[in-house]
């Protein structure tokens, strides 16, 4: 009967000072490792193929190939 | 019907418990307004002993538990106990077998659930509709290649347009 009284208060912020710093960390953490992980190679890849992409040419493969209702291929 | 009140039936495994039923309609029911006793997790020490109409010896058990424990015997503290409890903590606690019924029921369920769908494919649906037949698909994809659909990452970078085939 002598055992020392428990801890009756402060629980919630107790939990919330401990937890919070880390939950922030761990989130911070994972929007940094997306970016760099997912979105810059993402605009890099874009950003190369817009550097070779010849637009003329590809319109007209398209167009010979016939998918545009606008312009039909040239032999028509 | 005051005597059939006033008799404790048998039930369960034991004699002389405190399970009071009566029998009411052929049915044995629970008398609810005594006192009951209960193997509850929750409650560990039900309102009245197991064993409520004691036999001689445990007249007699009962007599030398008013004196000094450490004189009794392990033997006896045990039938004390079970005069007083019909089940331990871990005997309430034990798990059973149920699972492997309720496992067994929901694989031989889904096994008919399965040939129920299947025959549900050959004697309830219609045909395909057209536009997914091998010409169809074939021709579908020759004109998303011919789009350039998802020329950056996807379905037209699989395509070699130089070689005309698959890279």
């Amino acid at each position: 009967m002598s055992l020392p009284k428990p801890v009756m208060r402060g629980l919630l912020g107790k939990r919330l000072r401990f937890h919070l710093p880390i939950a922030f960390t761990l989130s911070v953490i994972a929007a940094v490792a997306f970016k760099y992980a997912v979105t810059e190679p993402r605009k890099q890849a874009y950003a190369d193929f817009y550097k070779q992409y010849d637009a003329m040419k590809e319109f007209s493969a398209m167009r010979e190939a016939g998918v545009f209702e606008s312009v039909r291929p040239s032999g028509e | 019907m005051l005597n059939q009140r006033a008799r404790a039936v048998k039930y369960g495994r034991r004699a002389n418990n405190s399970f009071i039923v009566f029998r009411c309609a052929d049915v044995d029911v629970l008398d609810c307004s005594v006192p009951q006793y209960n193997n509850r997790l929750d409650t560990p020490l039900p309102d009245v002993p197991f064993v409520r109409n004691l036999g001689a010896d445990q007249k007699k058990l009962k007599e030398k538990e008013k004196g000094a424990w450490t004189s009794l015997s392990k033997e006896e503290k045990l039938a004390l106990y079970r005069l007083s409890f019909e089940l331990t903590y871990p005997e309430m606690k034990r798990g059973s077998g149920e699972w492997k019924t309720v496992l067994g029921g929901i694989f031989f369920f889904l096994g008919f659930t399965g040939l129920l769908v299947w025959w549900q494919r050959f004697s309830v649906f219609g045909d395909v509709p057209h536009t997914l037949s091998p010409e169809w698909v074939e021709q579908q994809t020759q004109r998303m290649l011919d789009m350039r659909v998802n020329p950056v990452h996807g379905f037209s970078t699989k395509w070699d347009y130089e070689k005309k085939q698959w890279k």
